[in-house]
């Protein structure tokens, strides 16, 4: 199996699709065969990067390159940033606003859960340019 | 326990998936924050919410969840269930409320794997 690259645009005003990204890398992944406990790490860190886009950064764009060794996933937005990147990894700490609050997210453990469920993660950001997270999950890994 | 078992257990009504009630549950989550959900639920159980918006589902499908019970009678778009649906997972909704809910299924059997961090 070669690599294959996979690039989705993330809408920043619709709440409503959200998902719809990680919903299709997920069942891009179970048709290649890839083993259920890794195709739903790789789903649950992925959601999590979309959810963040929508609610913090107007959208985005995530890519993510499928090898038979491991999954690459880079999620670029031009939001506002991350000011404090340790403070947002703490679990528990939250800017989202009520509103968001309300929908279900913002508790506070999109980027906790994010390095959780991968095996390698960074992230870069700005404020006021963007942030870019790089993530990577072995297929070999438990 | 299957999906039925718990249909009965909470006097549910089914919105989606009727065709999947034999299926096994093995664990149970109680929660209005998906957040909380994805950080830790496990797979193959049933999510008990009040929050209503396809959020849940979409939550429920990266969690391999099997079945969403929305409790306080709350009931979603049609929308909402088409979802749920297409990603073969039940939706059914109980009079319940969340605590009573829970005890309920506690009180049968179910458990959550993660009971404390």
């Amino acid at each position: 199996m070669n690599a294959i690259e996979l690039k989705y645009a993330i809408p920043g005003d619709d709440f409503t699709r959200a998902g719809e990204a990680s919903s299709a890398i997920k069942m891009r992944l179970k048709q290649m065969g890839f083993d259920p406990g890794f195709i739903r790490r790789v789903a649950i860190a992925v959601y999590e990067g979309e959810i963040n886009m929508v609610i913090h950064a107007n959208g985005g764009e995530i890519a993510v390159n499928i090898s038979p060794e491991s999954t690459d996933i880079t999620l670029i937005d031009d939001g506002p940033g991350i000011p404090d990147v340790e403070k947002a990894m703490q679990a528990g700490f939250s800017t989202a606003p009520e509103n968001v609050r309300n929908l279900g997210f913002g508790a506070g453990m999109g980027l906790p859960n994010m390095k959780k469920y991968t095996d390698e993660m960074d992230v870069q950001s700005e404020v006021g340019i963007g942030t870019t997270v790089r993530m990577k999950i072995y297929a070999n890994a438990t | 326990m299957t999906i039925s078992d718990i249909k009965n257990i909470l006097d549910c009504t089914i919105l989606c998936g009727e065709d999947q009630l034999g299926t096994d549950i093995n664990t149970a989550d109680g929660a209005d924050m998906m957040s909380d959900v994805l950080a830790f639920a496990k797979e193959h159980g049933v999510l008990l919410t009040g929050l209503v918006n396809s959020q849940v589902v979409r939550t429920a499908e990266m969690m391999d969840m099997t079945c969403i019970v929305f409790v306080r009678d709350k009931t979603p778009d049609q929308s909402i269930v088409d979802l749920a649906d297409n990603c073969g997972i039940v939706i059914m909704k109980t009079r319940e409320m969340m605590f009573s809910a829970c005890g309920k299924l506690y009180e049968a059997g179910i458990r959550s794997e993660a009971s404390s961090i």
